[in-house]
């Protein structure tokens, strides 16, 4: 049984065995370019303020998980960054977000136009009622495809890109309620895919499905993260250790601590990151 | 203890709630029933009786021929006071509704018997009915044929020649109502629009003399012309009567009296005591369908509902076709796109208080706004040739139809905030976040899946709208309308005529008629015919509902 000491002295085994379990290189933010940076971020919702002067910047093509307790704020800076929280009337913003070097806070930003380079998976798997084909040729019938042929392959190639082609080849046409839980959520990954965004937000992907869903989601975004940016929010630690190469830990609104996932789990440099990651607390 | 635990087991709640479900079927059925057997009753060939009457001691005993609609008690005292000569001893009794017919004869086709003063009740094999455009039945016996003006055939052999011979009259009064109601309608209608024409020409002032004497001279000739196709047609109208009149029949009635009646003056006979089941079906089957299928005669109390179906049916699915967007189109607004605060709450009070206007209030609104204000004005900018006789500035099937809409308006608009708010903001976020803006997402997602909810307000709308009747008075329903307003002739469909309408219709005969034995089966048929109608409109719109709801089903369901 091998461990691992951080700086506090403390040992933690569960996940200092799965890192030696599991292999992999450490990440180095010096190494990396990023697609998103976050400066001075303040969100509040009418008098509460819900985001604390947050600053990051999210590496291009790497997983990065969002980890703290409910209501520490995880969701509401992932909504940040394709603007869903505009549809909240009493959000309010401050700071900055930079797509590419673009403020994506800026007035003249096409919200519309935005979402479409930020795609985004949400907690409970939600398709269209439509047939599972019209669910992934959604987003390309917004943009005014509708040559027929240029549908058929962007949604094979979604299909395929999301693990699920080989499920539902034959019924294309049928309604996308009549699939699982799993699949459907792979459809809706499927979907967001499909108008090939640059960054995919997933907002706890996995917490309505089965583990063995779960486990065909995370195959999934271990497949995703070499064309996309992927910012993962999840409850499940393990899960951020499974499928992350950074990781933030959020609380009560602030960033409590950011840094590539095998440091994170493994050597915490705050006391409040490490309690909760233990099991202390949370 | 016992007592106790029953109550706490919910058994009394189960039969209480059961009960009044119970009583509710058999309210909604027991009505149903009434108005179906009532109604279509009415159509079945009866037996004609023949019996003998004596009203006092001292005058002659009378046989009286007639067909026995209904019987009701009576006290002995009742029918003493009125005059009839009841033994003292009798204290209650029956008297007979019997209908004789023979208006023309006697006068009164409706009289009540009194059961004592009855005797020899017997079912005469050659009574005969006839059914016809004037005058009401008539009930008596066949004694000759008549073609010609010659006798083909005497008493009841005459029956096997006459019945082609009213066939063929009634074929000649069919060919005859086409050429008015289509040819030479549609000749009138021309000839009307260019004295409009007319007219308009002789006002324009800055016109050349010249000009105006040559295009006049023009609409002279066009007249000249359809006046012409007018002759030829009118040759052969006449022509046509003058061959319907050919035959006649001569019966007789119970008190002796004969009577030549044209056979161009007969719509059906039959000997009702003298048929066997099948012939009884076939006869009802046909009167059935003449009621449906037919024009209304002698002030409603003959005849079909044809154009009242029509009417109505018509008016219903213009309404809807106004109704659906508007209501759809406010309650998109009030629920997607107005800023949600008092403002909001105070519209949506007044949609739901306007649910609650008395109908009559709507039609009032119609009449003054639509017709008076909207009409007139149209009148004024687009007919000003017809002036002073009103085009649309006058009651008709567009301006009813838009009244139902408004009063119609507040339940279209509930049920479809009621269906968008249910719509689960998942699916709404999952489109944005494709990069949807607030409209795309609408259109292609939230309105097709709330389409069922529209549906249902369509429905409610619906059997609101056709049921109205009140505020119709004012807005365009008359008793009879001469024309259906949709014909043969531009622009076929014609919004500013006037129509008439399956409720009013059962106001009309039913409180309105001269003759209200004669026409009270047919405010039972009729109320049943527009209940069906109402129902068949549901059912049309519930299977729409029922289609969309499989087509967009989702898990929130």
């Amino acid at each position: 049984m091998s461990t691992t000491t951080n700086t506090t002295g403390t040992t933690h085994g569960v996940m200092a065995n799965f890192f030696a379990d599991n292999p992999r290189e450490k990440m180095d933010f010096s190494k990396e370019t990023f697609s998103l940076e976050v400066e001075a971020l303040q969100l509040y919702y009418g008098n509460d303020q819900a985001l604390k002067d947050i600053s990051m910047k999210i590496p291009n093509r790497r997983v990065t998980a969002f980890i703290g307790p409910s209501g520490c704020g995880k969701s509401t800076l992932l909504r940040c960054f394709n603007r869903m929280n505009d549809l909240i009337d009493i959000c309010r913003i401050e700071g900055s977000i930079k797509l590419d070097g673009q403020n994506i806070y800026e007035r003249t930003v096409d919200v519309a136009e935005l979402r479409r380079r930020v795609g985004m998976v949400f907690q409970k798997p939600n398709p269209f009622p439509k047939s599972i084909y019209e669910n992934v040729a959604y987003g390309l019938r917004l943009q005014g495809v509708n040559d027929k042929k240029k549908l058929n392959d962007v949604v094979e190639y979604a299909l395929r890109g999301a693990a699920l082609w080989d499920e539902v080849k034959d019924r294309l046409q049928e309604n996308a309620f009549g699939l699982s839980g799993g699949q459907q959520q792979r459809l809706v990954i499927a979907r967001a895919v499909a108008i090939e965004p640059e960054v995919i937000l997933l907002d706890e992907p996995c917490s309505a499905l089965d583990p063995i869903s779960t486990a065909k989601v995370e195959e999934l975004i271990f497949k995703l993260k070499e064309q996309y940016t992927i910012i993962i929010v999840t409850h499940n630690m393990q899960q951020a250790a499974r499928v992350s190469d950074y990781t933030a830990y959020m609380y009560l609104g602030k960033l409590v601590e950011y840094m590539d996932t095998i440091s994170l789990f493994t050597q915490p440099k705050q006391k409040a990151t490490e309690d909760y990651i233990t099991g202390r607390f949370g | 203890m016992k007592t106790r635990q029953w109550i706490k087991s919910g058994s009394p709640w189960i039969w209480l709630t059961g009960g009044m479900i119970s009583l509710s079927m058999i309210m909604v059925f027991g009505l149903l029933a009434l108005i179906a057997v009532r109604g279509l009753g009415h159509f079945w060939p009866s037996p004609v009786v023949e019996f003998e009457f004596q009203a006092t001691t001292e005058t002659e005993p009378a046989r009286i021929l007639g067909i026995p609609m209904r019987s009701q008690n009576v006290s002995g005292y009742v029918l003493r006071e009125s005059g009839h000569q009841i033994p003292e001893e009798i204290e209650l009794t029956q008297r007979f509704l019997i209908k004789q017919g023979n208006r023309d004869l006697t006068g009164r086709d409706f009289a009540w018997y009194p059961e004592p003063l009855i005797t020899e009740w017997i079912t005469p094999q050659e009574a005969m009915v006839i059914e016809r455009r004037e005058w009401g039945d008539f009930i008596g016996f066949l004694r000759e044929v008549k073609k010609d003006g010659e006798v083909i055939a005497e008493g009841l052999a005459g029956r096997e020649d006459l019945l082609p011979l009213v066939d063929r009259a009634n074929e000649l009064a069919g060919a005859i109502n086409r050429i008015e109601r289509f040819q030479i309608g549609g000749l009138n209608l021309q000839i009307e629009r260019i004295r409009l024409a007319e007219r308009s020409l002789s006002r324009a002032v800055d016109l050349d003399p010249e000009e105006r004497r040559l295009r006049m001279a023009e609409f002279q000739a066009e007249r000249d012309e359809l006046e012409r196709q007018f002759e030829v047609l009118n040759a052969e109208r006449l022509e046509l009567m003058q061959q319907m009149r050919r035959d006649s029949l001569v019966a007789e009635s119970m008190d002796g009296r004969r009577l030549e009646i044209p056979l161009a003056n007969v719509v059906h006979v039959h000997w009702p005591n003298d048929m066997n089941l099948v012939e009884k079906i076939g006869h009802y089957v046909t009167m059935i369908w003449n009621f449906l299928s037919g024009f209304p005669r002698e002030a409603n109390t003959e005849g079909g509902i044809f154009p009242a179906i029509f009417g109505t049916v018509l008016m219903v699915i213009l309404m809807s076709i106004v109704v659906t967007p508007m209501g759809v189109m406010a309650a998109i607004y009030l629920r997607e796109y107005a800023k949600q605060g008092p403002m909001v709450r105070l519209v949506r009070i007044c949609v739901n208080n306007l649910a609650g206007v008395p109908s009559i209030v709507f039609g009032v609104f119609g009449l003054a706004f639509f017709i008076y204000f909207v009409g007139g004005n149209l009148d004024r900018i687009f007919y000003q040739d017809a002036l002073p006789a009103p085009t649309f500035g006058t009651p008709g099937l567009l301006w009813a139809s838009l009244t139902l809409a408004l009063l119609t308006l507040p339940v279209v608009i509930v049920s479809t905030e009621e269906g968008l708010a249910r719509i689960p903001s998942t699916i709404r976020h999952g489109s944005l976040a494709l990069g949807a803006t607030k409209a795309e997402t609408l259109w292609r997602t939230v309105i097709p899946l709330s389409t069922p909810a529209m549906m249902t307000g369509l429905i409610l709308a619906v059997a609101r709208a056709a049921g109205e009747v009140a505020p119709l008075m004012l807005v365009g329903v008359v008793k009879l309308a001469p024309n259906l307003p949709v014909d043969g002739h531009f622009p076929y469909l014609h919004l500013e005529r006037k129509f008439m309408h399956l409720g009013f219709h059962i106001y009309d005969v039913g409180f309105q008629s001269p003759n209200v034995e004669a026409s009270r089966p047919l405010v039972y048929a009729t109320a049943l015919v527009l209940v069906l109608i109402i129902i068949t409109l549901n059912l049309t719109a519930i299977t729409i509902r029922n289609y969309l709801r499989e087509k967009y089903r989702s898990e929130s369901d």
